[in-house]
């Protein structure tokens, strides 16, 4: 068994592509990791419990609160954030359609909310709107941008859907 | 390019969205310093009572921990309350001060701070801070004050209630139509989404760089610079992006107090950022008790209003939202009477949020109008037609612009209000119980003095500055629309700078206002910079310009143009070459025109109906569709004002359906103070919101605007609430309306 | 959060024994319940051990004609596993009104059952709780208690357990399959949790370095006609104020076997078997159901803020079973209760 004394564990994880090996006590948590000790501020921490989502991010490819995740036990894992889905110049597609549709105000909850669609669409369980609702409902938005949010969705969903059709 | 101007009135997409939506925006807990250390508050477990002692030792053993502050080993701080008044938003009484002394005013009040090399460690050592209490019984529920009583000191720019007008007792007593109840709006609290936090960056030689989640960073740098003595020239706050506030960071906090505090003694950079459950231990939305009577003749013109609101303020200050001034000038009514109380209790300052006052108080006025629509048989709409003012009569002024008619129409238009029928309980579908209701909305359209500077590079790029701050409410993108449109540039090729206190003063962000004010200074700026630009160009050899006024020229695309011969022109570049400088700046100062608000009552005004579908077995509300129709004078941005509205709404929605601060009452401790169990509104719960701006010239700014941050609540709960009346024929008069007051 | 030691166990053996050794160990999983404790000081183990790399991840059929769930498949994969959808729609759909996706991604199916209460004061240190501190007092029964529960309460503790999922195994009369020290064992669900009586500090019946391993679910048999209709304060992403799992075995219009648990009301997934027994071999009427949640709710008590419970849960129980009857389940992602 592998064991590690409290102030330290060495661990490497893969981050928006790059593997990053480090030495991190087991308490901190992947969100702490991410915003204290690799300057990656985009996944945000808006209640540090799980209950409102803002630190959303996508874990081997699915969606999960970095909150709660002890960094430790992500060791191996490939870790993507919102600043690994696209950059100014280069955003992805949901990136895209949260400017067009104004699904935001302060911003807050914005990278959280675009993991957790990319999340959600790669998941296939969202056909329709009320659908989107419910599993686009871990994450909080105080300022109100849900229904933009949920357009900026269907956009792209739609886009995707018409490319399949295509294909 | 001239096709693409104006681009103010154009939805034009944010210009800070994609540094939002890549995670590059940097907000306040997110700037870092080689010297860093991490902060965490220690929360005092009581209530009310004394600190007896306070054991550091094992918090100072601990791994990684640097220093452990509290009342006993502060840094010294002014005695007096006037430097701790230094704070734009300040309210009468004595401000709370963290670490003044072993007094505990509130539950999870800051009662130590512990600095440690990582945020894992401070969090750690924080909890082994023991600390032992006197303790005394607290009463944090204002039904059970001591006593009420008219604040003796007012806000300072907040109204107190007017006078009383006519006899509304006598009135009301003599009304053939009468309602009369009591309403309560519960605690709230403004849970945006981003932790309170703050970085100080120790520069070295007594310098600090502050990021401070802020509504504007004149005042946490005004407030610090008075408590701890230190000089203007000395101290920076960068607050660049504001992770949502809706008037909770308009106060500096005991973040930036102590972070700041721990800062100067130990010489070294530092973090703090709250906890979520300590974003509970400071300024909320007070619990309020109102009483409102309506007198009305048979046909529901009002005859009589009263008005009493007792409000919850803290035991050490006086804050004040004059809850029933709203009731005194939406209507028509001669005779009136408005009370509002104060009611002490144990609990941390309220503070303004969205819509002070006029959130709660319009909720009563509201659900009242739609009580007395049916005493008196007319339709909610026809009823609010019937007691239409263009007066308003608290200050016996017209108003500037008021097209709530407009509003009605065209909100009732879209939303099919003509399809409900009058009776309650008389729609329905399945288990579900139909209802359809409305509620007006109204809040001051109020400007403030702002500085702004505009900046000319010769590479035909402008760069408008103000300190106000974008808390969400799209501040970056309409002042880059006002310049680009001033200076006839492209919109890329603006930049706008917000947030820093190196940039041209600004107040706080709030009350609606930074939209008309920091718009105004900065359009002014930009005339100021054309001024000088066309002076110089003026002065070329051989100017085409030469005897031209700015009336006469045009700016477009780099180039100054006579507009009666667009070949006559001359390059901005040239103009810069020729006079020497890389760049010219504009600055101007914007301030309320006197004349005008002497002579006008400024108010936005709004109309909002739902459709809600209730489960008649078990109380499962649903909200199925929301119209907001608002006249705010001239739209900036479509997009981004219909965000606004939008956020207003939601918020109202969480007010009439969710939100409620739960205090245990014997301990004195808000117990769901996480958003697990304060719920706000989530995915599920919004439908879709159509939001409508009607047309509306208004006078009383350059811009003729008049701001939207606030006028989307008001109104929207008691319309949440009328809608489910409406649908069951219940009148929840206590927020919020949860299944178990509907079974 | 204290500073804990970390360990990462290869095999069950070796978990079971890092845990049982160690008075103050814990085993961890997702991670979504007990991170968030450790957090805010509510808990403090010494020592973790992670068992996520533990060959628990499977779903496999059983002689029985049953399924047997290993315990670290997260509950989306739960949820949306084919076999679960076709043959326990009822346990899916369970599952799919609980927390969020993203917490459905990392929670597991054992952290699921051993969940912890969400009674404010269990996560406030500051306050006295018997649960979290033997002995130190139940602030709930007297305090803010909207949450709490109404059924097997005793003097010293009044919380609920939160789980939507396991109201649904209750119905299903799961088996829970662990691994301790002194070898394995299965627990019938109706026994693995607990009510709080004088010992609230106790939420199951496992002993210290025992671990869930698999639940395993009996063979299918309620086919279209069950329903879990959980009723909340937001309409998603919040904890049940009341829930109810029923399923029902429909022969024709007759009723055979029926089971109901509630959710939100105890301290346990609430059930009880003569209630169920009223419905057999009769045809469905809401008086009959009226019945069957009075026998339910017998005894159920109110501490102020949750004295609406009672009613709230016997409507709750009468419409479950009418969706159930009428084999029309509540769709999670649609609000209108059918």
């Amino acid at each position: 068994m592998a064991a590690a004394a409290p102030d330290g564990f060495a661990v490497t994880i893969t981050i928006n592509g790059e593997p990053r090996s480090l030495t991190i006590p087991p308490s901190t948590t992947l969100l702490d990791l991410l915003r204290e000790r690799l300057d990656l501020t985009g996944a945000k921490k808006g209640c540090d419990q799980g209950q409102c989502g803002a630190c959303t991010v996508l874990v081997n490819g699915r969606r999960v609160n970095s909150c709660l995740q002890l960094a430790v036990m992500n060791d191996g894992a490939e870790v993507t954030t919102i600043e690994g889905l696209g950059q100014p110049g280069s955003l992805h597609p949901l990136q895209e359609a949260f400017v067009a549709h104004d699904a935001f105000q302060c911003g807050y909850c914005t990278p959280g909310q675009i993991c957790s669609a990319v999340g959600m669409m790669s998941e296939g369980h969202a056909k329709t709107e009320p659908e989107i609702r419910e599993l686009m409902s871990g994450n909080l938005c105080r300022c109100g941008a849900y229904s933009n949010i949920v357009d900026a969705i269907e956009d792209v969903m739609g886009s995707a859907a018409v490319r399949e059709a295509a294909e | 390019m001239s096709n693409i101007h104006p681009y103010v009135g154009r939805a034009n997409t944010r210009v800070d969205g994609p540094l939002k939506v890549s995670g590059l925006a940097k907000y306040s807990a997110e700037f870092g310093a080689e010297d860093l250390a991490y902060a965490a508050a220690v929360p005092s477990a009581v209530a009310k009572g004394r600190i007896t002692a306070l054991d550091v030792s094992a918090a100072l053993a601990a791994p990684g921990v640097i220093e452990v502050l509290s009342h006993k080993n502060r840094i010294d701080f002014p005695e007096d309350d006037e430097p701790f008044k230094n704070d734009m938003v300040a309210v009468p009484g004595s401000p709370f001060r963290p670490f003044r002394d072993d007094k505990i005013h509130y539950a999870g009040q800051a009662i130590a701070l512990v600095v440690a090399d990582t945020h894992e460690n401070a969090r750690y050592a924080a909890t082994l801070v023991k600390a032992t209490y006197d303790v005394e019984t607290p009463n944090v529920d204002v039904a059970t004050s001591a006593n009420y009583y008219d604040p003796p000191e007012k806000r300072d720019g907040i109204p107190p209630p007017p006078d009383p007008r006519g006899d509304a007792k006598g009135a009301f007593d003599r009304a053939p139509i009468k309602v009369e109840s009591d309403y309560r709006v519960v605690a709230e609290h403004h849970n945006p989404m981003e932790l309170q936090a703050t970085t100080v960056i120790w520069e070295g030689d007594g310098r600090l760089l502050v990021h401070n989640k802020t509504q504007g960073v004149v005042n946490p740098k005004n407030y610090i610079c008075s408590v701890f003595g230190l000089d203007e020239d000395k101290v920076r706050f960068f607050s660049p992006y504001v992770g949502g506030a809706f008037g909770m960071a308009l106060r500096p906090h005991y973040d930036v107090f102590l972070a700041v505090m721990a800062s100067l003694k130990l010489e070294r950079s530092v973090r703090l950022v709250l906890t979520r459950a300590q974003m509970f231990t400071m300024g909320w939305r007070p619990d309020c008790l109102q009483t409102l009577s309506l007198g009305a003749e048979t046909s529901g013109k009002l005859t009589s209003i009263t008005h009493h609101a007792i409000q919850a303020t803290s035991m050490f200050e006086d804050y004040q939202e004059p809850i029933v001034n709203w009731s005194g000038l939406l209507y028509d009514c001669d005779n009136v009477s408005l009370k509002y109380e104060l009611g002490k209790v144990d609990t941390s300052t309220p503070s303004d949020m969205r819509a002070p006052g006029a959130t709660t108080g319009v909720f009563a006025l509201e659900c009242a109008m739609d009580e007395l629509s049916y005493a008196a048989g007319v339709d909610p709409i026809e009823l609010r037609l019937l007691n239409y003012s263009d007066h308003d009569q608290n200050d016996d002024k017209p108003f500037s612009s008021k097209e709530l008619k407009a509003a009605y129409e065209q909100g009732a238009e879209r939303f099919g209000w003509s399809k409900r029928s009058f009776e309650p309980r008389s729609m329905k579908e399945g288990h579900e119980l139909i209802g359809y209701g409305m509620a007006t909305g109204c809040w001051e359209a109020m400007t403030m003095p702002h500085k702004a500077r505009a900046t000319l590079t010769a590479d035909g790029k402008l760069e408008v500055a103000c300190a106000t701050a974008d808390i969400g409410t799209g501040t970056y993108t309409i002042l880059a629309q006002i310049g680009a449109d001033a200076l006839g540039v492209d919109i890329a090729e603006v930049t706008s700078k917000v947030g820093d206190t190196s940039l041209p003063m600004a107040p706080v962000e709030g009350g609606s206002w930074a939209a008309a004010s920091a718009g105004s200074a900065v359009k002014l700026a930009c005339e100021a910079l054309k001024e000088e630009l066309l002076k110089h160009a003026r002065g070329l050899d051989n100017s085409p310009l030469a005897n031209a006024s700015l009336d006469l020229v045009t700016f477009s695309n780099g180039r100054i143009a006579l507009k009666a011969d667009l070949a006559k022109a001359v390059s901005v570049a040239d103009v810069l070459k020729s006079a020497g400088v890389e760049k010219l700046d504009g600055e101007a100062g914007y301030a309320p025109d006197e004349e005008f608000t002497k002579k006008y009552a400024g108010y936005t005004h709004g109309a909002c109906f739902v459709e809600v579908r209730v489960d008649e077995e078990l109380g499962v509300i649903r909200l199925v569709r929301i119209v907001s129709a608002i006249a705010a004078g001239k739209i900036l941005n479509p997009l981004t004002a219909r965000s606004q509205i939008l956020g207003g709404v939601v918020m109202g929605c969480g007010m009439a359906l969710h939100e409620e601060t739960k205090w245990d009452k014997t301990l004195g401790r808000v117990m769901n103070a996480n958003l697990g169990e304060y719920h706000v509104p989530a995915h599920a719960d919004i439908p879709e919101v159509d939001v409508i701006f009607v047309d509306e010239e208004d006078g009383s700014n350059p811009l003729g605007i008049k701001g939207l941050g606030e006028i989307g609540i008001v109104g929207a709960a008691a319309a949440v609430a009328n809608a489910v009346f409406h649908a069951t024929g219940k009148r929840v008069r206590e927020l919020p309306i949860t299944i178990d007051k509907l079974l | 959060m204290m500073n804990f030691s970390y360990t990462r166990a290869e095999t069950i053996a070796d978990a079971v024994a890092a845990v049982a050794g160690d008075p103050d160990a814990r085993f961890i999983a997702g991670g979504t319940n007990l991170v968030d404790l450790m957090k805010y000081d509510v808990m403090k183990p010494g020592r973790l051990v992670d068992i996520t790399r533990l060959p628990l991840r499977e779903i496999e059929a059983t002689d029985g004609g049953g399924l047997k769930i290993g315990a670290l498949v997260p509950n989306s994969d739960l949820a949306y596993d084919q076999r679960i959808q076709r043959d326990y729609p009822l346990l899916s759909s369970a599952i799919l009104a609980g927390a969020s996706a993203q917490l459905r991604n990392a929670a597991t199916t054992g952290g699921n059952l051993i969940q912890r209460t969400r009674c404010y004061y269990f996560y406030d240190v500051a306050t006295p709780c018997n649960k979290r501190e033997p002995g130190s007092g139940c602030s709930a029964k007297t305090g803010v208690n909207r949450i709490h529960a109404i059924l097997g309460t005793s003097d010293a503790c009044i919380a609920t357990h939160p789980s939507d999922m396991c109201v649904a195994l209750a119905a299903l009369e799961a088996v829970v399959h662990v691994e301790g020290p002194d070898g394995q064992r299965t627990i019938a669900f109706a026994d693995f949790h607990r009510l709080p009586g004088d010992e609230p500090q106790y939420d199951n019946t496992l002993a210290h370095g025992e671990m869930v391993t698999a639940v395993e679910l009996p063979a299918p048999r309620f086919g279209q006609n069950h329903t879990y209709l959980k009723l909340r304060d937001r309409l998603s992403y919040a904890f049940a104020l009341v829930s109810v799992a029923a399923a029902i075995e429909m022969d024709g219009d007759v009723i055979g076997e029926t089971r109901v648990a509630l959710g939100g009301v105890a301290h346990k997934p609430w059930r009880v078997p003569e209630a169920e027994a009223l419905l057999k071999g009769k045809f469905a009427t809401r008086e009959l159901f009226g019945e069957v949640a009075d026998r339910l709710l017998q005894g159920a008590k109110g501490f102020g803020d949750n004295d609406f419970k009672i009613e709230l849960a016997r409507r709750a129980v009468v419409r479950a079973l009418t969706q159930a009857a009428a084999g029309a389940p509540q769709v999670q992602s649609n609000k209108i209760v059918n």
